[in-house]
């Protein structure tokens, strides 16, 4: 809670922007109005529509019960994964990566199919970034590369990147910033773009960026697919004129592959002019969990733990990713803290989930506790309960609860699986 | 949304006089600015005229909900994006500290302001569309991604 000219206001954890300026009106233990909220955040700061039940085996229990039939399982399995976490604060992913320790298990979340590679590459130094205010006060020059923040970041482009005025920027978007879109098809974000926009075929991004490198040396750009190179010219003379570029990568280009070109496409951008890289996270604290990770193991994601003289041993790979060990059916049990993969992954994958004892933590009742041995409902993090985040450019944020009510926080209830453990 | 030709083809287009314009067309105009109401034309209550009735209440509904200088928002299509809130140069002017950086109002002098998911209407005299020496400030409709935001 940040305290302004006699205004309380809150952060809404609805998706990796984090905006520290949302007022609420609260009467009694019900949330009244959101003012400044997009409409994704004012969804997730009214609560759910369905929360989630308090269930082992089809039954109602209570917490207690629940917590220790949790515990017995992740006790019991030899392999177990925890998985999700990017809905959770610091604190409850901390307290994951120990019990994770404690229980020799896999643990993964949603950045080992995403944007774990540019991730990793900002964290270990191989890319140039900045942070969001830096954006605001003094970019001119704003990419969003396979990303449409009008839809996965509403307040995105008003916050932070294309219409505020900043120290460096007082005109704002009308005269002193520069917004272009590259995607595969005309998004709302594109929309507002106008002729800025460069429409790209699909899977074509590593050539495009190829051609982009030849136009920004001076060369002629060798097109292997049907594009005018004029227009390939004219993102170029803009690119090269930037005093201070951002590129914006959302999910559209996330591949491994991918990254290598765009690291090679950084790297030529900072000799012609001055480019800097975010991206575009979408669960408030992917990030947060990646740097915790990173922080414990030297690894941001798909990690095994096992027990060893020394301490511990960790193991990391494409093994380890969540993908890999549902299809080679490495696992004997689950815990999913925050998340819902039994509706994003494919059928293939996820169908194994339906076959091993699982255990679903989390605030809002979804496909996988509908298949859960044991739910635990949790507190909605940052409107029930405070914390920590990271948000998607690295900054730390604090956050207090906006109502109290009786539920229990993701880490008081990974704490007490621990002592039952 | 209906303009001053599609009105005036379910007028009588007698150019009677009766409602106190000089032709239909102008009551058609002024029907579209909300200077008069679908009742000011009396020939329309005969019966021949009763279908044209239903239909030109049925065009002009949507005008009617819509503020003094015409804003109309499509609370279906908004997102609360706030690119309108900080896009509007009253905004701006009114508030440079808050919205004028990206930030939640500091004030409570700006036009547009985002509440509960969608964005609301305040202040209207304040907007560059009010009164009569208005300009035709299009700011907050170029920068929606939508379209959720319409003047008629």
């Amino acid at each position: 809670m940040v305290s302004c000219l006699n205004k309380n206001y809150y952060v809404c954890t609805g998706c990796a922007l984090l905006c520290d300026d949302i007022e609420v009106e609260v009467s009694g233990d019900q949330i009244t109005t959101i003012k400044t909220a997009c409409r994704k955040g004012f969804s997730r700061i009214r609560g759910c529509i369905e929360p989630m039940p308090c269930i082992v085996n089809g039954k109602n229990v209570d917490i207690n019960t629940a917590i220790k039939d949790a515990a017995k399982i992740l006790k019991n399995a030899d392999k177990p994964l925890i998985f999700g976490l990017g809905n959770s604060t610091s604190e409850a992913q901390k307290q994951a990566i120990k019990l994770a320790k404690r229980i020799d298990a896999f643990i993964d979340d949603t950045s080992s199919f995403c944007q774990g590679p540019t991730l990793e590459a900002i964290l270990h130094g191989k890319i140039r970034t900045c942070t969001l205010d830096d954006v605001r006060n003094r970019a001119d020059v704003i990419v969003y590369w396979g990303a449409d923040p009008s839809n996965s970041h509403p307040r995105h482009l008003s916050r932070y990147s294309y219409f505020p005025r900043g120290e460096e920027r007082q005109r704002g978007w009308e005269e002193d910033r520069t917004a272009i879109v590259i995607d595969v098809r005309k998004s709302h974000t594109a929309k507002i773009c106008g002729d800025k926009f460069f429409q790209i075929p699909l899977h074509t991004d590593a050539f495009f960026i190829d051609a982009l490198i030849d136009a920004l040396s001076g060369k002629v750009p060798n097109m292997l697919f049907d594009y005018d190179i004029k227009n390939l010219l004219k993102l170029a003379n803009i690119l090269k004129k930037a005093q201070f570029g951002i590129i914006f990568e959302g999910f559209g280009i996330y591949n491994i592959e991918y990254m290598e070109t765009m690291a090679r496409l950084m790297g030529k951008l900072n000799e012609v002019s001055n480019f800097h890289l975010i991206p575009m996270v979408e669960h408030y604290n992917m990030r947060g969990f990646n740097q915790n990770l990173f922080e414990e193991t030297g690894f941001l994601n798909r990690v095994k733990f096992k027990k060893c003289e020394k301490g511990f041993d960790v193991k990391y790979g494409v093994d380890y990713s969540i993908m890999e060990v549902l299809n080679t059916k490495k696992i004997d049990a689950a815990l999913i803290i925050g998340s819902d993969p039994m509706s994003y992954l494919p059928r293939s994958a996820a169908e194994y989930l339906l076959e091993i004892p699982l255990v679903s933590v989390g605030p809002c009742e979804n496909f996988t506790s509908r298949v859960a041995k044991v739910t635990i409902p949790s507190a909605l993090s940052g409107v029930e309960c405070g914390g920590s985040a990271v948000r998607m450019d690295g900054v730390k944020v604090r956050f207090e609860p906006i109502i109290k009510r009786a539920r229990l926080s993701d880490e008081e209830i990974l704490k007490r699986i621990i002592e039952a453990i | 949304m209906a303009n001053a030709m599609e009105i005036y083809q379910f007028l009588p287009k007698t150019n009677c006089k009766k409602c106190g314009k000089s032709t239909c067309m102008a009551f058609a105009v002024a029907l579209l600015s909300r200077e008069v109401t679908v009742e000011y034309c009396t020939p329309l209550k005969e019966t021949k005229f009763k279908k044209n009735y239903e239909k030109l209440l049925e065009i002009v509904a949507p005008v009617e909900g819509s503020t003094e200088t015409g804003l109309i928002v499509h609370e279906e299509k908004c997102f609360g994006c706030g690119n309108c809130v900080v896009a509007c140069p009253v905004n701006v002017a009114n508030d440079p500290q808050g919205v004028g950086i990206g930030r939640a109002p500091t004030n409570d002098k700006v036009i547009l302001q985002v509440e509960n998911g969608i964005v609301r209407a305040s202040n209207i005299q304040e907007c560059r569309r009010f009164g009569k020496n208005r300009i035709l400030c299009n700011l907050c409709i170029i920068t929606c991604p939508t379209e959720a935001i319409e003047f008629v």
